[in-house]
This record gives structure tokens, C-alpha cells and sequence, in this order.
């Protein structure tokens, strides 16, 4: 059994055409999966979904065995934008879901204190989002939404708006930190280099309304080297994952 | 006929005190009136956000109060609640509370959707979304509002001591008219301007001590 398992999960925005349809996904503890799909294929509905902002018509959502259909506040949710919001400083940006959560102010922020370092956005406590560039600005939308579940993390295209040489500084990162926090997680891309890169499996979530239609097992250990994605292994990769989205 | 600014700056030394003692009226009847303006604006933009009935209902009727002209306003107040200070201040809640409404609701539904979806992920309920996230974005809007309000809260109050009222400024203007003292009453005019420009700057320091990341984000933009 996963910590999450989504389970033949339909849903349609408007009761008759389904964006989604019995969609099946396991995460196991600590794993990193991509789900990978064309734009407008259901691959942010299914996240709602997950996140319980919208109740499927069919199937449900577990999470360490609970069902969580339809509820908020269970798993961590990181959408495209990084939604730091701007009147907030960055301490206080990413201690608002322990905020939420009901811990005290000064708590809330001690608590977040401790992880700033770790993320690499120490120093920034008492900045404005303004004030950051793209990158230290997901790595503290990354932190508040680590704060928020330390268990099952969602992250919408998280590098998407990076420009090339940021986002190869963040996804090395983003390896490091997750060896070290465990967090499981599913995120979201359309870039294929980035899905084979970061994950341990890919899904893939095809058709109208989308299903997932394969799922490929990223066997390269962890950490990965730098130099993953110039070997022939991550070029195999590629092609199989190419050939099956045109399939 | 004109008088000399000399004559004016004259009028104003001479007649100082009474004009502050009339001054300190208004300005005591603008800020109990602005400050229960700014309340029923904020309660009444709450009410009608949460409950979009309400906001269908009493929308025209908001609209509809703020084509009736002041100057007809004032008269009635004044017959049916006397010359005491209750007329001017009630004068004073009816033109502030609109620019505060309509403001505070743009506020509150220019929110970024994206932005309430992940509060709600987090387990945000109403309550949480409204204080961490509609208040905090409507602030800009207020403030910009506040500073229409505060101008029309001090007219407001001069209007109204002008057409019912035995003390204040406004009821100044009635006595120097009468007395055909121009000079006296250009000095009343600046002063009761300069009372409305003090209270804008002011409400522009507060703007500035309440929304520290606004500078940041402006020169952010300047800069991009």
C-alpha cells in the first residue's frame, strides 16, 4: 500500500463531459513520480482532485489509508506560480499553513526558522517576495508547502516559469533537498528531460478525457549524478517516452 | 470684490483662534463621522462579499443614496435630528461609507483565484482566506478610497454647519458672509483646505506604515 493511492478517480466539471477518467496512481513513501501529459489533458484537475478542491464523481482518494475525498487541508498542494503572497514576508509566507493549522505566530515562525538553512534561503526571513529572484522564490514556496505536509507534497509545474539556467540550479537542488526530507511526491511537468531527471516513476496521462495510459519505472539510483542526462541510459529513456506519448 | 492676499493673510492672523476653535469642531465632527463611515463601508463591503443576495439587493440602493445631492440631505437631518452635532456626523457616515464600500468589494473580489484555491488546500476556512488574503489584497484600494473619503468627510461636515449648525467652520462662513468680510472668508476657504490636504498626507503616511512591501513592489517595477 502507498502513502497516497488514487483510486479510479473520474471527474467532470460539468456533470457530463469527463476531464478525467479512472485514474489509478500509487505513491510509496519518499518516491518522487511525475505525471506527464499534454497541456489541457486533465493533469491539474486530477491534482484539485487529489488536493480535495474538487470531489470526483467516481473513485476516491487515500491517504495513509484514510479516504480524503473532497477534503482539504491533508496533502500539500504547490501550484504553477509560486503564490508567495506579496504583503507577507517570506518567514511569514511560509509559516501561514502552520499559521492555519492553528500554531501561534511566533511559534509558526521559529518552527520555520529552523528549515531556511536547509532550503537555502537563509537570510531571506525578513524580505519581501519582491525581493527574491524566481528561484529562491519557489524554494520558499517549496518550504511552505514541506511545512504544511511533511508527508505527501503536490507540485504543479514547479520550475515552469524558471528560465534554463535557473532551472538546472533548482533541480539539482531540488534532488539534494529531497534526499534529505523524504517528501513524498507527484509534480507535474510537460518537459520529459525534467520528468526523467527528477523521478522515480512517470505516469503518463493521455486522451480526452485523460487517463493514464503508461507507466515507466526511472530505475537510475539516487542521488543522480549531474551528468544523468548526457548518458545514453537517459536518451533510451527519452525515446521510450517520446514513442509512447505519440502512440 | 477681491481681497489682496495681504488682506487675507491679515483676516487669518486676526481672527486665528476663533477659526481654530471653529476648527477644532469640524475637524471633531470629520473624524467621529469618517471613522464610523469607514465602519458601516467595511461592514456593509463584508456583508455584501459574503452573501452575494445582499449585494444583488442592496447594491442599487447604495447607488441610488449617492445620487441624492448632499445639500438636499443636509436640510432634512438637520429638521428631523436638530443643530447639534449628530445631523453633521450622520451627513458625514452617508457620503464616506460609499468610495469605502465599493472599494473594499473590488478588494476583495480582485483576489487571484489561485491564490484562495491553495488557502482552501491548506485547510483555510472562510474566516482564515478573508484575513490572510481579501483583507490584506483590498488594503490598496482602501487606501486610495480613504483619501477621497477624507476630503469629502470635511466638506461634508462644512456643509453641513453651513446649513444648520451654531458652531464650526461652516457656520464661520455663514457669519463672515453675512458680514460681506471677503478677506475672512478666503481664509476660512484655505484653511478648510489645508485641513483636507493635511488629512490626505496623513492618510498617505498610515497607507505607507501599514503596507511596508508596497514601495518594494513598486521600485520592483520600476526597475523591471
Amino acid at each position: 500500500m502507498g502513502v497516497l493511492e488514487v483510486k479510479n478517480v473520474t471527474f467532470s466539471y460539468d456533470g457530463v463531459t469527463e476531464t478525467i477518467k479512472n485514474v489509478n496512481i500509487t505513491l510509496h513513501t519518499g518516491e518522487i513520480v511525475c505525471l506527464l501529459g499534454v497541456s489541457g489533458g486533465g493533469k491539474t484537475t486530477l491534482f484539485n482532485v487529489i488536493a480535495g478542491l474538487n470531489k470526483p464523481q467516481q473513485g476516491q482518494v487515500l491517504l495513509n489509508g484514510e479516504d480524503v475525498t473532497g477534503r482539504t487541508g491533508k496533502i500539500s498542494y504547490m501550484l504553477q506560480k509560486d503564490m508567495l503572497l506579496p504583503y507577507r514576508t517570506v518567514e511569514d509566507n511560509v509559516a501561514l499553513p502552520l499559521i492555519i493549522k492553528g500554531e501561534k505566530k511566533a511559534e509558526a515562525r521559529k518552527i520555520a526558522g529552523q528549515h531556511f538553512a536547509e532550503f537555502g534561503i537563509e537570510g531571506t526571513q525578513k524580505k519581501y517576495p519582491a525581493q527574491l529572484s524566481g528561484g529562491m522564490r519557489q524554494r520558499a514556496a517549496l518550504l511552505r508547502t514541506y511545512l504544511f505536509s511533511a508527508q505527501v507534497a503536490l507540485l504543479d509545474e514547479p520550475f515552469s516559469a524558471l528560465d534554463t539556467i535557473t532551472k538546472g540550479e533548482m533541480h539539482r537542488w531540488y534532488l539534494n533537498v529531497m534526499e534529505n526530507i523524504k517528501l513524498s511526491t507527484i509534480f507535474i511537468t510537460h518537459d520529459v528531460d525534467e520528468a526523467i531527471l527528477l523521478s522515480d516513476r512517470i505516469y503518463l496521462l493521455k486522451g480526452k478525457p485523460g487517463t493514464i495510459t503508461d507507466e515507466i519505472v526511472i530505475s537510475e539510483p539516487k542521488p543522480r549524478r549531474q551528468s544523468f542526462n548526457l548518458t545514453d541510459e537517459f536518451l533510451q529513456y527519452k525515446r521510450e517516452i517520446i514513442s509512447r506519448i505519440q502512440k | 470684490m477681491l481681497p489682496s492676499p495681504s488682506d487675507v493673510a491679515e483676516a487669518f492672523v486676526k481672527d486665528r483662534e476663533l477659526m481654530l476653535d471653529h476648527a477644532c469642531v469640524t475637524l471633531e465632527e470629520t473624524f467621529i463621522g469618517l471613522f464610523l463611515g469607514i465602519a458601516v463601508g467595511f461592514i456593509m463591503a463584508v456583508v455584501m462579499d459574503r452573501f452575494s443576495f445582499v449585494r444583488r439587493m442592496i447594491s442599487p440602493l447604495i447607488i441610488v443614496s449617492q445620487t441624492i445631492p448632499t445639500i438636499a440631505i443636509a436640510p432634512l437631518l438637520v429638521i428631523w435630528l436638530g443643530y447639534e452635532m449628530l445631523p453633521k456626523i450622520i451627513l458625514i457616515i452617508l457620503v464616506v461609507f460609499f468610495p469605502i464600500t465599493i472599494s473594499l468589494l473590488e478588494g476583495f473580489s480582485s483576489v487571484d483565484a489561485d491564490t484562495v484555491n491553495l488557502m482552501r488546500s491548506m485547510g483555510a476556512n472562510r474566516r482564515q482566506i478573508f484575513r490572510y488574503v481579501k483583507f490584506p489584497n483590498s488594503l490598496g484600494q482602501f487606501f486610495s478610497s480613504l483619501k477621497i473619503s477624507v476630503s469629502y468627510a470635511v466638506v461634508s461636515a462644512v456643509v453641513s454647519e453651513w446649513i444648520g449648525g451654531t458652531v464650526g467652520l461652516g457656520c464661520y462662513m455663514t457669519r463672515v458672509r453675512k458680514s460681506f468680510s471677503s478677506d475672512k472668508m478666503f481664509a476660512v476657504i484655505i484653511l478648510i483646505s489645508v485641513i483636507s490636504l493635511v488629512l490626505i498626507w496623513l492618510t498617505s503616511v498610515l497607507q505607507r506604515v501599514c503596507m511596508p512591501w508596497e514601495k518594494i513592489n513598486n521600485n520592483r517595477s520600476k526597475q523591471k
